[in-house]
């Protein structure tokens, strides 16, 4: 048992309650270790409040989620109506709904700079390995939250939405059919799919999600913060052993985020009263139509932080898998020729590749495009391995870094607009050339990270006082 | 990085022009200034309940939701209440379902949300869409119920309100083909008058109008209530971010 602490004599009542809380649960040593005695670098720019505002948002979807639970009932008969009984007869239902929406946009586009941050500053590297870990994790559970929500108000877009990406599933190849019915529940996207996507919208999948934010958070408390130098505050340290380059996180970094906070709310409330749907990018206006499983509209789109990815399941095209064989045949040959390997390592990527070069031309198109697809995501979770770059921070990386980065963005969106529109033949080649690069910009990190001339990381952090 | 975010910017400028417009007839502005005019939006009331309800739903608007847009219970249920007898049930339609199909190939649908769903990117909102479709309507004797529609070809609905706006042909003239060599496109080329219609032209596109600023009221009632809430809160956030920064600043000055 561990040595139970006595107040000092005359304390308060609240400093006596706090010493008894303290000798059953490490309140104070919590406190301590993650706010009052938490050692941030002070050197943080404005890319470093989007971390604390995906905690704000997760607290708003899950704080109006409860509230949207009470009045919502997952029942295909019923669903679409409840969602407008909320906005119209539920006192300030509107409000909650509107903020749940907006909310879910709101998360993606904090949750997406919180990301390019890392990629910016390197703050996937070692010892942050897994700290980028689980953020992935939650990425992914972010996306199986968004799009199992959108199928909820049942109104077009979710039923279609839903049918097309789950009939995805059904080119897994043998396992295919059964996979996208017992996800289904069904032979079409129907009640049983509502109410297993509810189930998982509601509780399976918020419970991981929030696992997950703990375990982030914890691992990043452990390692502690990167910053836009890329350099360890940890490395100098004052008389009493605090890092000299960092500042307590409570009340330095409280009082910034509350800023950031009210910034931030400011934005999110000119959408949220002034332009709910946001364009019909939001909130899609096909999706005021209550679902119809015998009609199916023209035009079927994910809502648009999943078009990325949407772009290269449609890019994923015969042609495009046969320049994917073309690609890896080349690339084997050239690890061959040029890698360095043993003969034993020559002869198993000389087998490897001509296995993958035939399941490529074996299985469908539209499997692949799946894999191109979930590729996409996954291969996020790699990221601290390929970068093989001697620094951390793109300041101190050479120029036409700058550029890589610029031009895997320029793509990045690009393919967002383009999964948004209808198919079409010019998109479509600039759809190919974005997966290609999406994947170049990854899959080709370990060597074009290495390249050029690096400048001299400073032994401390770069900071002018306010 | 100044460098990295205005490129991001440029990609972006050059993205948007590229916007798709999904073709057909061009749909016509809507006069948004109508939703703040409680007349109008009255008018449009008594229209909707006197022309649209009888085949149309709205299930999701209850009667008494009226009141907001200043019409009592005793008012709502003299002049109003058609279909029910109660200010509290939704504005439901007394048409079968299946009648319906059988007389015009599709259920009319419901009209609660229909001013929200019309919109399309890059066209129009959905109110736009309506105050076109109700001045495009013209006589087509090749289709079943004689009227066809510009804003929305081969529509199934007759002109419900062919007795305001009277009856008229659409003429159409073959030009050539902008886009391909040879080839010509029917092109509209302005209505015909057949026979008179008890409301002058200027009458029926304010009364289209205030019919349109009701069904986009309908979509949402609590537009109003939204907007006015949003005025407050970015008052109050406003306040709130000057206060926090000095807050931020205060603190932060003594780190060096």
């Amino acid at each position: 048992m561990a040595e139970m602490h006595t107040a000092p004599a005359g304390a308060g009542a609240g400093q006596r309650l706090l010493t008894w809380v303290d000798n059953r649960f490490p309140l104070s040593k919590l406190y301590d270790e993650h706010m009052a005695k938490y050692y941030a670098p002070k050197n943080f720019n404005v890319w470093y409040v989007f971390g604390s505002l995906a905690l704000l948002v997760l607290v708003m979807q899950i704080l109006t989620g409860i509230f949207l639970t009470m009045h919502y009932k997952p029942d295909a008969a019923k669903a679409f109506g409840s969602v407008e009984y909320i906005m119209r007869d539920v006192p300030w239902g509107w409000l909650v709904r509107y903020m749940h929406s907006t909310g879910a946009s709101a998360f993606f586009i904090v949750i997406y700079l919180h990301m390019f941050r890392g990629f910016l500053y390197g703050s996937y590297r070692k010892p942050r390995e897994l700290v980028w870990l689980f953020g992935c994790g939650i990425f992914l559970c972010l996306m199986a939250e968004a799009f199992m929500g959108y199928l909820l108000p049942w109104g077009q877009m979710s039923y279609w939405g839903a049918q097309v990406i789950v009939n995805l599933f059904s080119a897994v190849p043998f396992i295919g059919p059964d996979l996208s019915l017992l996800i289904r529940g069904d032979y079409v996207v129907g009640d049983a799919t509502l109410n297993r996507f509810f189930s998982f919208h509601v509780i399976a999948v918020p419970l991981v999600l929030l696992g997950l934010v703990a375990a982030h958070l914890i691992a990043l408390h452990e390692v502690g913060s990167n910053n836009p130098d890329g350099v360890e505050i940890k490395d100098s340290k004052d008389a009493k052993g605090n890092p000299v380059d960092g500042i307590p996180f409570h009340p330095y970094y409280t009082v910034h985020d509350i800023y950031a906070v009210s910034v931030f709310l400011f934005i999110f409330s000119l959408v949220l009263f002034f332009a709910p749907e946001g364009g019909g990018y939001f909130l899609e206006f096909n999706n005021f139509i209550e679902a119809n499983p015998l009609k199916t509209p023209l035009h079927i789109a994910p809502v648009w932080y999943f078009t990325p990815y949407y772009s290269m399941l449609r890019a994923t095209t015969d042609l495009m898998v046969n320049v994917l064989a073309i690609i890896l045949a080349l690339g084997a040959v050239m690890a061959i020729l040029r890698g360095g390997f043993r003969a034993s390592a020559k002869i198993a990527i000389a087998v490897v590749a001509i296995v993958a070069v035939f399941l490529l031309k074996t299985f469908d198109a539209k499997f692949w495009g799946v894999v191109v697809m979930g590729g996409a995501v996954m291969i996020l979770f790699f990221l601290p391995w390929l970068d093989r770059s001697p620094v951390k921070s793109i300041r101190y990386r050479p120029d036409w870094h700058k550029l890589v980065y610029a031009a895997f963005v320029v793509f990045f969106l690009a393919l967002g607009y383009l999964g948004s529109q209808p198919p079409s033949t010019a998109g479509n080649y600039v759809s190919q050339i974005g997966t290609l690069v999406y994947f170049g910009f990854f899959l080709l990190m370990p060597w074009w990270s290495r390249l050029g001339t690096f400048k001299p990381v400073p032994n401390r952090v770069t900071f002018a006082s306010h | 990085m100044k460098k990295l975010l205005l490129s991001l910017l440029a990609a972006f400028a050059f993205a948007l022009p590229a916007h798709a417009n999904e073709g057909g007839y061009p749909w016509d502005r809507f006069p948004v200034t109508k939703m703040t005019d409680q007349a109008s939006l009255q008018n449009g009331a008594r229209i909707f309940v006197n022309y649209c309800l009888n085949c149309h739903s709205a299930a999701y608007m209850r009667y008494n939701r009226l009141n907001a847009i200043g019409l009592s219970d005793d008012e709502i249920r003299k002049n109003l209440l058609f279909t029910t007898d109660k200010v509290g049930e939704g504005m439901k339609s007394v048409l079968d379902p299946r009648q319906a199909k059988d007389w015009f190939g599709t259920a009319p649908p419901d009209l609660s949300v229909i001013a929200r769903s019309r919109a399309e990117i890059g066209k129009g909102t959905g109110a736009d869409y309506l105050y076109t479709l109700w001045r495009t309507f013209y006589r087509d004797d090749t289709k079943p119920t004689g009227w066809n529609n510009l804003a929305f070809p081969d529509i199934a609905m007759p002109h419900a309100l062919w007795q305001l706006q009277g009856e008229r042909r659409a003429k159409f003239v073959e030009a050539k083909d902008p886009h391909e060599e040879g080839k010509t496109v029917h092109r509209f080329a302005g209505f015909e008058q057949i026979t008179p219609g008890t409301l002058s032209d200027l009458q029926y596109d304010e009364a289209v109008g205030d019919l349109v600023a009701y069904l986009q009221w309908m979509g949402e009632p609590s537009q109003g209530t939204r907007i006015r809430v949003g005025v407050g809160v970015l008052i109050f956030l406003a306040l709130f971010v000057a206060v926090t920064w000095r807050l931020s600043a205060a603190y932060w000055r003594t780190v060096h």
